[in-house]
């Protein structure tokens, strides 16, 4: 299980210099461009991509989630579709039924999704692989229906319309811009919690149960609470997601959250690179943009040209794209610094 | 893709326009004496979203016979010298997607209106979107009856007789032939099933209360209806009205059967499908069966010597020859695109948005080949239900027969 899950650790120990900045400074100001960078992209592009470009944020974002969880914690789940509907539907019925305004909702929905999570991932721990797999495809299976049999607290068929997001005045942003400011300040909140979580010891142990359980163990690592934990952390994300997306699509509905979307997650993140965190933005993008190209090139059979697609980026980077990547721009890296540094 | 416009070929048009052009509000930001978005000298571009794919996708049917349609009426000459550009785009009946792709087909694409957009939660979905900028979403493919609401949203407008209209017509009939008949309502438990309700009290007016003896519901996610029926049973009803879909109108069918009771069966449009429905209840226990339709049954020998079959006939064989004849979303995609032809073609040259609704909302009498004979479309500033007319039609055991009248739904 542990062969084709690459984990990228960057090269934290090397304080060497680079132009009088260490590579910790570097890394800040790479990371500020990036932020710049995509906080001017929505003022050069029209209205209806900032509108596809904050799904790409808000798919990355559920992506990472799923990431936390398949690929550094080794437990695969296939119904992460499920908890991005409970944060969607959290805001829905807190926007609509209790007048919460959206940005308020955002964190309830992420903390419901959490004890979803949690409550999911405990009896969750019997299973292992492909036994695991199913049963969080049921649950897949299962929500759309659910959310029609409750159909007092959610709308059931009809959904749930919400108010449309008014900017704040004065700033000169319009709907879409807006939204796209504030699920990048998201998206970057959760970038960073994420890396904490992943570079830090609760990385550590997760990484460790996921490659040897019993040696993890043996080691003192709780399993049982880790995987748990992994489990609520992992749903939490895709429930902020979800709630991001309510509020950017305005309207919620059990359509929208069908089998296929668990799936689409689990394919963003292995094209990404399952076990990587930047990799989630590069599924956000793949289900984004992936199935639109599919349709346009091919009227006829635009389901097996996403098929395709799939299998061209597996074949080409069997590690996703940054998994693949990534250590071939470490490795580069290294030789450069290398051949500045040996030769002098 | 955006879609760059060139100011030459825009100068004819551009002093025809630029006194209405400066008129427009909404949200697509329109320079006076640039197009309208959508039209031009030769073409006009008509966006659209069908399920392509995923669990609906059967009606994608309807999607590539409009486009076939177009296509004939293209090698024609288009309307008034315009040819139709249709960009339809899947979204797997998915509310999220329908969103993106409308957004894209009104943003990128820049289409004059939307047509026949399929299924009640993905309109929904944009509904606010197009009124609140100002685009047409024309001839919904979904039997809801809230796309009639020209006070609240004077873009949004239906095609189909919705449920409501059809429990009326079912209504009306009771009441001029049977007029003491104790019904019961088996519903499905959410806006498809309720309609149904809703409408049947409305045609029976301030009968309703003493002649609706029972109302049973189920969830799409019960597992059997059998105790709603034997329910129905012991209320004493002599007539039932079953408002299901498929599934679960087959489970009513076999389970009244089984109990050896005969009421006066009316069953909902969405569920009368011999293959889909009648079958897998049993066919000699569907005889009797009471429904409603508005188009001809493309399969029914009787229409087959008719000039319209033909043209139809040939239309499918030239222009959407991979479909199935038997398909009844072939017809339905024929009829609802003549429908649009006919307010393009009353548009004239005004090809503005305004002029479009315009049109759509004056339609008087509009006889459609496929239509059965009786029933024609019509629409007015407060009516924006463009069918409210179906015939009653018996299952006899291998077909659906139609008899007596035509009968009106509209509300009075």
């Amino acid at each position: 299980m542990s062969k084709g899950f690459a984990v990228v650790v960057p090269d934290r120990a090397a304080v060497s210099q680079y132009a009088g900045l260490s590579v910790g400074a570097w890394r800040w100001i790479g990371a500020l461009i990036a932020v710049a960078l995509a906080a001017a992209l929505p003022f050069t592009v029209s209205n209806y991509h900032v509108f596809e470009l904050t799904m790409v944020m808000i798919y990355a974002i559920a992506v990472l989630g799923l990431n936390i969880l398949t690929g550094f914690n080794g437990q695969i789940s296939l119904g992460h579709g499920a908890f991005f509907a409970a944060g969607a539907y959290t805001t829905a019925i807190l926007m609509q039924r209790y007048g919460v305004p959206y940005w308020a909702t955002v964190l309830p929905a992420g903390l419901i999704s959490f004890v979803l999570g949690v409550l999911f991932g405990l009896p969750a721990l019997r299973f292992e692989g492909p036994y695991l797999a199913l049963v969080t495809l049921s649950m897949a299976l299962a929500t759309p229906q659910l959310l029609k049999y409750f159909d007092n607290w959610t709308g059931g068929v009809q959904g749930i319309n919400l108010a449309k997001v008014v900017p704040p005045p004065g700033l000169g942003l319009d709907h879409d811009r807006w939204l796209y400011l504030l699920v990048l300040v998201v998206l970057i909140v959760a970038i960073r919690v994420a890396a904490n979580i992943l570079h830090g010891r609760t990385g550590r142990a997760l990484v460790a149960i996921r490659d040897h359980p019993i040696a993890a163990a043996a080691m003192g690592i709780n399993n049982a609470r880790y995987k748990t934990l992994a489990f609520g952390i992992s749903t939490l994300f895709t429930g902020v997601a979800g709630s991001l997306a309510a509020i950017v699509v305005s309207y919620v509905s059990p359509e929208g959250y069908g089998m296929f979307l668990s799936i689409a997650f689990l394919v963003g993140s292995t094209i990404g690179g399952i076990a990587t965190i930047s990799g989630a933005l590069v599924g956000g993008l793949f289900i984004e943009f992936v199935p639109n190209f599919a349709n346009d090139i091919s009227d006829a059979a635009p389901a097996a040209l996403y098929g395709l697609a799939m299998l061209l980026f597996m074949y080409a980077m069997p590690l996703g794209v940054v998994g693949s990547l990534a250590p071939l721009f470490t490795r580069w890296l290294r030789q450069a610094r290398a051949r500045g540094s040996g030769r002098n | 893709m955006a879609m760059k416009r060139s100011l030459l070929t825009g100068l004819p048009m551009a002093g025809f326009l630029v006194v209405g052009g400066l008129g427009l509000a909404g949200g697509l930001a329109l320079a006076a004496g640039q197009y309208v978005p959508g039209a031009s000298d030769t073409e006009i571009k008509i966006g659209n979203t069908m399920p392509y794919s995923g669990p609906a996708s059967s009606y994608g049917a309807i999607g590539k016979a409009e486009t076939a349609y177009f296509a004939m009426i293209n090698d024609q000459g288009g309307v008034n010298g315009r040819k139709i550009n249709f960009i339809s785009r899947d979204d797997s009946y998915s509310p999220p997607k329908t969103v993106e792709q409308v957004r894209k087909l009104v943003e990128e694409d820049q289409v004059l209106l939307t047509f026949n957009l399929l299924g009640t939660p993905p309109n929904t979905a944009v509904q606010g979107y197009l009124n609140e900028n100002k685009v047409p979403q024309l001839f919904v493919a979904t039997g809801a009856d809230k796309w009639n609401d020209p006070k609240n949203h004077p873009w949004t407008m239906g095609w189909q007789p919705s449920y409501r209209i059809e429990a009326r017509i079912y209504a009306r009939y009771i009441l001029q032939n049977m007029p003491n008949a104790k019904i019961a309502v088996l519903y499905q438990n959410d806006d498809f099933g309720k309609d149904y309700l809703i409408g049947l009290r409305e045609g029976l007016g301030d009968k309703a209360d003493k002649m609706i003896v029972a109302t049973q519901s189920y969830e799409t996610t019960d597992p059997t209806v059998d105790s709603q029926v034997v329910a129905m049973q012991n209320s004493g009803a002599d007539t039932i009205l079953t408002a299901a879909i498929p599934k679960f109108a087959a489970q009513v069918i076999r389970k009244v059967y089984d109990i050896g009771w005969k009421p006066t069966h009316f069953l909902s449009n969405v569920s009368t499908s011999v293959k889909i429905a009648l079958q897998p209840a049993g066919l000699e226990k569907s005889i009797g069966i009471i429904s409603a339709g508005y188009g001809k049954e493309i399969t029914d020998p009787k229409w087959q010597s008719t000039q319209e079959y033909k043209d139809w006939l040939a239309w499918m064989q030239k222009y959407n020859p991979q479909a199935s004849i038997a398909d009844a979303n072939n017809s339905y995609g024929y009829g609802v695109s003549q429908t649009l032809i006919a307010v393009l073609k009353a548009c004239g040259n005004n090809l503005m948005r305004e002029n479009v609704m315009k049109q759509a909302a004056s339609i008087h009498d509009l006889k459609l080949p496929l239509l059965l004979p009786g029933i024609s479309v019509s629409t007015s500033a407060t009516d924006f239900a463009p069918i409210k007319q179906m015939q009653l039609e018996k299952f006899d055991g291998t077909t659906w027969e139609m008899f007596g009248p035509v009968i009106s739904g509209a509300s009075s």
